[in-house]
């Protein structure tokens, strides 16, 4: 045990939670899980998906009670456990990835939704504002206390959040990987805000899977695999490799793998885009995309990354601009065009855009082929549809007892390959991937990896969009780069040197021009 | 829940087939003890209940509404609602009946009532959910009104009669002692089992409701979906209004039909069907048009009010869904 810690065990934890386990049925969520907070910190939660940290959270803000044995102490007092009203109570506040905001209500409203100070029993609307007024001061953000919800971007919003949990006097705020749809300003924004909170002595629990982030911003990293705990680390014996072999058990040499050869100019085009616009966002976007080459598409949120990607699937009318697939033109209006021309695409959101949640693997893996795998009349081919979802379960070692289970009942990143595996049951000849490693694990990350990898080899065109710039240079060959809905720049691995993190930076902020 | 084991074994794989099986087989018949109770239940209150004759009428009364309450069922899947099909059904018992009175050629009424209800169903309805994008609710609720005020143009606003109905057996005779009316019911039911369960199109209908716009994306062509569901719905209320026609020789453009959608709407929710789309079943509507029927009839014979009648339908309505959805919440679902 380190020094720092022990000086820290001195004083008394504002939180302690105590051999907490969870079962539901027959499955074990939580086995003898410890977590120590103390005020003023912030203690990064890692782990795989599925590793339990959502549901430690559940039992910390009331919605699971742990299962006998296990306490919760604020404070170092026993606190009441599964009711989230005294959880509140004890100043848990937990800051959700789906955020929770009504749109169409001011920031004041918002703060104090459910809450709202009164007067003669009627809403105190001026009291209501300026208690918004002084919480939002303490965050010195730039919106008014007035300002309508769907005025302010997905940043600003995730600052009301933080802001209503300050208005119950929250003392330990809970943030489920706030930075997953924020800007780099925003999330530089935020990070400021979380400084602001410690220096008020606010405990914040940090869940994130991105190691950069737990870098700048943890003082302790407590990391669970497998329902358990597996231990904490202090900020000064923070080191990458030890972190991801606590997370998944085992070492991850070649984590990004790039066997396939580097793009060289003879290799033959698969898509030509020419012109791309929107009469919106996009303006003129055009590139090649040659046969098994990955090309990322990098560059900001909001830099008109995935509108490119829609538009070239046909999920969005385009004003402007032409396809041609090896060299012959194609017209593309529907989604259902594309993937007849042999165009597949990974949304992003998969579980708004993608899977369908209530039906089985199996009916989601097939969902590309029904109508070419269809007996006369139209009637389903059940035999078929089971062989193929059976196939990609363990081509791509889906994690499933049965390709029957609901695709609801799979983990993200299990969730993923099953999207993936629909896609590649239509035999691309272009994959576009938006965002492939979203709220993946560590795990199915490198699988994924490995598997686009692969499917280049194989000779197919792979459009990566990603935001991680180490994923863009650990599996790319050519990267562009957007900007304000224009390709901005165009960055290639030279003799010798790998794809420039700095150079894509330069073109997506702006600092360099083409 | 993680399920860390890798790869599949047979042996979950078979559990898991079973327990998707029961739980189908569970959302469907969750119902049917309601069901069981209140046969029983009326039963005790009068032994007249459980008497071949009365529930043969049971069967007679039930099968209309099961009828429009199986297409109430395709569009309820795709997150939709059909206000309209009692105004169809009466539109469509007119033509059935006008169409009956021409001489030699009166077995047409039957495939006339069936266009009829398919092109309302089509044209109005599905063109303007499925191209033009408006809210289901709203198209349906102006059907509802504009295609009452058709049926009432087609008789002139008066009762159209023909005591000498070429196709009376369908609203009156029996096959091998079964009505007409409960067969044509059951097939109805039987083949939107096989649509819904065992084609394409019925997959795409369940993906639709659980997922319009993934739908899309996957390549599905959802405007065709919504069309073909608006059109079943029509289709079946047009069939629904040529069993009305054939059971009482006559049309009535003003009455027939009146708040049809809503006992017709009531069996496919009793059955467990969910109200945003996508999950559902045509045995839980079989079941909820049962009950409904069970209902009326036995209120009846118990000597119940009119008023009362109402009152205790709707209630019973609302708390055997209650008691539904607090027993799939509570249910394996974690």
């Amino acid at each position: 045990m380190t020094a720092a810690v022990q000086t820290d065990m001195a004083r008394q934890p504002v939180l302690e939670m105590r051999h907490i386990s969870k079962t539901f049925g027959a499955i074990r969520a939580l086995q003898d899980v410890s977590l120590t907070v103390h005020a003023g910190e912030l203690h990064a939660l890692m782990g795989e998906n599925g590793a339990g940290k959502s549901t430690l959270m559940k039992v910390l803000s009331g919605a699971y009670r742990p299962d006998a044995g296990g306490e919760i102490l604020i404070d170092g007092i026993a606190a009441a456990t599964g009711d989230p009203i005294k959880a509140r109570a004890h100043g848990i506040a937990v800051i959700y990835q789906e955020l929770s905001l009504a749109p169409n209500l001011t920031v004041a409203q918002n703060i104090f939704l459910g809450n709202e100070p009164r007067r003669f029993g009627v809403v105190d609307r001026d009291q209501c504002n300026r208690r918004a007024k002084e919480i939002i001061a303490r965050l010195s953000v730039s919106f008014s206390a007035r300002a309508l919800v769907s005025s302010l971007s997905l940043g600003e919003r995730q600052l009301v959040e933080i802001a209503r949990a300050l208005s119950t006097s929250a003392r330990i705020i809970v943030m489920d990987e706030p930075t997953t749809s924020l800007t780099s300003r925003e999330t530089d924004r935020l990070f400021e805000v979380i400084a602001t909170l410690k220096s008020q002595g606010i405990a914040i629990i940090y869940i994130s899977h991105r190691m950069e982030e737990v870098y700048q911003l943890a003082d302790r990293v407590s990391v669970l695999r497998d329902s358990g705990y597996v231990g904490t680390l202090d900020r000064a014996d923070l080191n990458a490799s030890r972190l991801v072999s606590m997370m998944v058990g085992r070492d991850l040499s070649a984590f990004y793998k790039k066997d396939h050869r580097p793009p060289d100019s003879k290799r033959a085009v698969a898509l030509s885009v020419r012109g791309m616009s929107d009469g919106n966002l996009l303006k003129d976007c055009s590139f090649d995309l040659h046969k098994g080459e990955v090309l990322a598409l990098a560059g900001l949120v909001g830099s008109g990354r995935t509108e490119l990607a829609r538009l070239i699937f046909g999920a969005d009318k385009r004003t402007a601009g032409t396809l041609e697939l090896d060299g012959k033109p194609i017209s593309i209006g529907s989604p259902r065009e594309a993937l007849d021309a042999g165009i597949a695409y990974l949304t992003e959101d998969r579980k708004e855009l993608g899977l369908f949640l209530d039906m089985s693997i199996a009916d989601n893996v097939n969902f590309g082929v029904l109508a070419k795998d269809a007996k006369a009349g139209g009637l389903r081919d059940f035999a078929t549809a089971e062989r193929r979802a059976a196939k990609a379960v363990s081509d791509l070692a889906i994690r499933t007892r049965s390709v029957q289970a609901n695709a609801g009942s799979l983990s993200g990143g299990n969730q993923q390959k099953v999207l993936l595996a629909r896609l590649l049951e239509t035999e691309p000849k272009v994959l576009i991937l938006d965002e492939p490693t979203r709220g993946v694990d560590v795990g199915a990350k490198s699988e994924i990896y490995r598997l686009i990898d692969n499917l280049a080899n194989k000779g197919i065109a792979i459009l990566m969009i990603s935001s991680e710039l180490p994923e863009v240079i650990g599996v790319a060959d050519r990267v562009l780069v957007m900007r304000d809905g224009t390709i901005a720049g165009e960055v290639t691995a030279s003799e010798g040197a790998p794809l420039s993190q700095e150079k894509i930076m330069e073109f997506a902020t702006g600092a360099a021009q083409p | 829940m993680t399920d860390r084991a890798t790869g599949i074994t047979s042996g979950g794989d078979q559990a898991v087939v079973r327990s998707r099986r029961l739980r189908t087989a569970f959302a469907a018949l969750g119902m049917l003890p309601v069901l069981v109770l209140l046969a029983a239940g009326f039963q005790f209150i009068n032994p007249r209940f459980l008497t071949q004759t009365n529930l043969l009428i049971v069967t007679q009364q039930s099968s209309i509404n099961i009828v429009l309450a199986a297409g109430m069922t395709f569009v309820i899947l795709t997150g939709g609602i059909d206000l309209s099909v009692g105004s169809i059904l009466a539109a469509s018992a007119m033509v059935a009946v006008i169409v009956s009175l021409v001489p030699e050629w009166g077995m047409l009424g039957v495939p006339a009532a069936i266009l009829v209800g398919l092109g309302f169903g089509l044209i109005i309805n599905g063109l303007l959910v499925a191209y033009i994008k408006l809210p289901p609710f709203i198209v349906t609720l102006g059907s509802l009104t504009a295609v009452r005020g058709v049926a009432r143009l087609l008789g002139q606003d008066t009762t159209v009669f023909n005591s000498d109905l070429p196709f009376d057996f369908i609203g009156n005779g029996s096959l091998f002692g079964i009505p007409w009316l409960a067969i044509i019911a059951l097939s109805v039911v039987v083949l939107s089992w096989l649509v819904l369960k065992r084609t394409v199109l019925g997959t795409w209908i369940y993906a639709v409701g659980g997922n319009a716009e993934a739908a899309r994306l996957t390549g599905i062509k959802v405007p065709l979906v919504l069309l073909f569901v608006y059109g079943v719905s029509g289709l079946l209320a047009g069939l629904g209004g040529a069993m009305s026609a054939a059971r009482l020789y006559a049309a009535n453009g003003l009455q027939l039909g009146q708040s049809y959608e809503l006992d017709a709407i009531a069996a496919v929710i009793l059955g467990g069907t969910s109200f945003v789309g996508g999950v559902g079943s045509i045995w839980g509507t079989l079941i909820g048009g049962l009950i409904i029927a069970v209902l009326s009839n036995g209120l009846i014979l118990a000597g119940v009010s009119d008023i009362w009648q109402y009152i205790i339908k709707g209630l019973v309505i609302i708390v055997a869904v209650a008691l539904d959805r607090y027993r799939l919440q509570t249910g394996a679902r974690t």
